[in-house]
């Protein structure tokens, strides 16, 4: 174990319940943002087995049609709102400050607010389930569909919805805020721009899309909110339009999605070096791609409405191709930092190598729907979900449990069990593909999404219980980790402060860090710091 | 590993490590901070403004016959934007005087920006009175929605800027501000101008820019 004489010596932390409750510390914020999203995780995974479950038979076995609405709707808005987002942002709060040698964030107790606000979001939403049903038009609320009582939702379940979403949006917003004057603010000398950490660029470039794109989603939740329940009529005809709620709607998600993926591409060019032992390929380029796809994040939106005829098709698909080219790039910084390096072939690699296979499969399937002749027989099949599954599971959960591997060691200062650790990865590698794989299929033959029931005349049984089997390994897989994070938080090999001989500054003080972050900090001469410090490399950089 | 002998040099052997982190000069945090917030807002009034503009334009008649003269009855529609425009600059002679460290003047032009925002709002719930027994109501189609979810979502915000300036007013007389601790007044202000501009865009896109049809 590498052990700096950085680390500080004080006393760690103050202990119990109601320090938690009350804590400003960012990186207690970022542990109760992660255990929250991997709560509405299990929630969201729960609600998924349910609509696998119902989709393994012709028939309606399990669910109602009304239940089978609530259970997808609900399914992808925990799943984006409650896992990805938050649990991306859980890390970044956690690691940011620490890799940018700062205390803690610029404004802790937003910093706290942002966080409280995810819980709450997520009790009215679950609210929907007692209160005579959830919303159930889907995550993407199209109106006129979700303003249509009957058919979207019987209770208050749409209307729980809008609000959670904007108490969540408005989280996000305050976080992207505190993450933006953190970065450009609280940096420790030395650490120029071009010396950040990789996922500090990330961050920085998501939290640009999240301030840009989140109050424009605001607004379309509250214009659908008076029409809701005000008598409004931005989306209802006479007069109403239903293309602006999308238009606007997508000018939200569309960016959103990178802002599901961009963090959990900076955890990848993280570990990526330091388990190939070597500094990570095209540094610069790599930010100028993180930079390019937030920049054109913003003009593909209406790559979602190709089939509404109200959308100017070559402009949207020629954007769309183009941001190909900066992920392309990504990839080449990637594979060409393993190129000839010395793999160590531990639990975060292997789901860093599951995010970039199953990453690259998602962006490829996705550049067939941004094809708009082929867009429009793939439109609303399984293709798409197969595509957003491989992008979002593939990619973002990837990530997200390589990123659990990693710091693992630094929050609890215990290292998590490699055996089981690996076990999970193939358990769920395997379950992720045989799930999501065969979706192509069924989309190519015709099945539509956000169906309950279909007749069994059409050949797609078969390749839907190979989806639900899917379903439930992965689903085991997680029982795994769960039990791995119980097994190491109770008996995990003690971590020392840098069990993986990283490269930046988090790994230079002790595990888990004290409330101050750093004594003192090693002087910041390049992108890894801790690799100078350890290798004596002065040069400037 | 033998990073034993590559030990730190002390904080204090090193000029640049003893900086402190917000002294790098420049915008301050709560500053930039309310900058990035205000940019966040823009993009919210923006998703406004854009449905606005599509009704408006799929319409075939814009304001409809039965409201086409309605919007030009209000009495309190002019003074209330001379009212709000004044209150900008009042807001800002505030942080002038707090800046040169006067904080009588700063007291007193907050305390004027106060009861300027506090009239406007009045104003706009006396001329929404008036426009209710007109028969424009939220519901009365795209025309009404788009005017009372622009010009109302504004209003909140006139408010929220009221109890930010009030409390900053509130600090002001209990001497917590001076002319080296002043980022909350400027915060403050910033978006107080920013409710103030929006207010403009909306005055010329509601009551001056002719309609249609």
């Amino acid at each position: 174990m590498a052990t700096t004489t950085l680390a500080p010596t004080a006393p760690t932390y103050r202990t119990g319940l109601y320090s938690w409750l009350t804590t400003t510390d960012h990186k207690r914020i970022g542990i109760l943002y992660v255990v929250n999203s991997f709560i509405f995780f299990f929630i969201g995974g729960t609600l998924a087995l349910g609509v696998r479950s119902e989709l393994a038979a012709p028939g309606l076995q399990l669910l109602t049609d009304a239940t089978y609405n609530e259970f997808f709707t609900m399914h992808a808005t925990f799943m984006i709102f409650l896992f990805v987002i938050p649990m991306l942002a859980g890390f970044a709060n956690y690691v940011v400050p620490l890799q940018i040698g700062a205390p803690d964030m610029a404004f802790p107790r937003i910093n706290a607010l942002s966080f409280w606000m995810l819980p709450l979001g997520g009790i009215l939403l679950l609210l929907g389930f007692v209160t005579g049903g959830t919303a159930a038009a889907g995550w993407t609320s199209y109106a006129p569909l979700s303003e249509d009582r009957p058919l979207a939702a019987t209770g208050y379940g749409q209307d729980l919805w809008i609000m959670a979403l904007v108490l969540i949006g408005t989280s996000s917003i305050l976080g992207s805020i505190n993450f933006l004057v953190t970065i450009f603010k609280m940096r420790a000398p030395g650490m120029t721009l071009f010396r950040m950490p990789i996922l500090v660029w990330t961050v920085l470039v998501t939290s640009v899309l999240v301030l840009m794109a989140t109050p424009v989603f605001t607004s379309v939740l509250i214009m659908l909110f008076i029409d809701r329940n005000y008598g409004g009529s931005f989306f209802q005809p006479p007069g109403g339009d239903p293309i602006l709620y999308q238009n606007v709607f997508w000018f939200y998600s569309h960016p959103a999605v990178y802002v599901m993926i961009l963090p959990a591409m900076g955890f990848v060019s993280e570990i990526l070096p330091v388990f190939s032992r070597k500094p990570l390929f095209g540094y610069k380029a790599f930010v100028f791609a993180t930079a390019a796809i937030g920049a054109l994040g913003f003009s593909v939106w209406a790559h979602h409405m190709f089939t509404t005829g109200s959308v100017y098709l070559p402009f949207f698909s020629i954007m769309t191709f183009l941001i190909a080219v900066p992920t392309g790039v990504k990839m080449f910084n990637w594979v060409f930092t393993m190129w000839r390096g010395q793999l160590m072939l531990k639990t975060p690699l292997l789901f860093a190598l599951g995010f970039l296979t199953m990453f690259l499969i998602g962006g490829i399937n996705g550049a067939f729907s941004a094809s708009v002749p082929v867009d429009f027989a793939l439109h609303d099949t399984y293709w798409v979900v197969a595509h957003l599954h491989y992008v979002l599971f593939g990619g973002s959960v990837f990530g997200v449990m390589a990123a659990v591997y990693y710091w693992f060691p630094k929050m609890s200062g215990r290292m998590m069990n490699e055996t089981l650790g690996k076990a999970q990865f193939v358990v769920m590698f395997v379950g992720f593909n045989m799930t999501f794989f065969p979706m192509h299929e069924l989309g190519l033959l015709g099945m539509p999404r956000r169906i309950a029931d279909y007749a069994s005349s059409t050949g797609w049984q078969d390749l839907n219980i190979i989806a639900t089997i899917g379903g439930f390994t992965i689903a085991a897989s997680m029982l795994l980790f769960l039990w791995n994070v119980f097994l190491s938080l109770r008996s995990g090999a003690p971590a020392g402060d840098d069990p993986w001989e990283a490269n930046t500054l988090e790994w230079a003080t002790t595990s888990p860090p004290p409330a101050y972050n750093f004594d003192r900090l090693p002087e910041i001469r390049s992108e890894r710091p801790l690799f100078d410090l350890r290798h004596g490399r002065t040069a400037s950089h | 590993m033998t990073t034993d002998q590559k030990a730190l040099q002390p904080v204090e052997h090193n000029p640049l490590a003893s900086m402190p982190h917000d002294t790098h000069g420049g915008t301050s945090n709560p500053v930039l901070g309310m900058i990035l917030f205000i940019t966040s807002e823009i993009m919210f009034f923006g998703g406004l403004f854009a449905a606005y503009f599509n009704l408006r334009a799929n319409a075939p008649q814009w304001p409809p016959e039965e409201f086409a003269h309605t919007l030009k009855i209000l009495p309190f529609v002019g003074p209330a934007t001379i009212l709000l425009i004044t209150s900008s600059f009042t807001c800002q002679w505030a942080v002038w005087a707090i800046r040169r460290d006067d904080r009588t003047v700063f007291i007193r032009g907050m305390a004027i920006t106060v009861i300027l925002g506090i009239v406007f709002l009045l104003m706009q719930i006396t001329d929404y009175a008036f426009l209710g027994s007109e028969g424009l109501t939220l519901a009365s189609g795209q025309y009404g929605t788009t005017y009372y979810t622009l010009t109302g979502f504004h209003g909140a915000h006139v408010f929220g800027g009221v109890v930010m300036l009030s409390v900053i007013l509130y600090r002001g007389m209990a001497g917590q501000f001076s002319g080296r601790h002043y980022d909350a007044v400027e915060g403050a202000s910033l978006y107080w101008h920013f409710v103030d501009v929006v207010w403009i865009l909306l005055f010329s896109l509601l009551y001056l820019l002719p309609g249609k049809g």
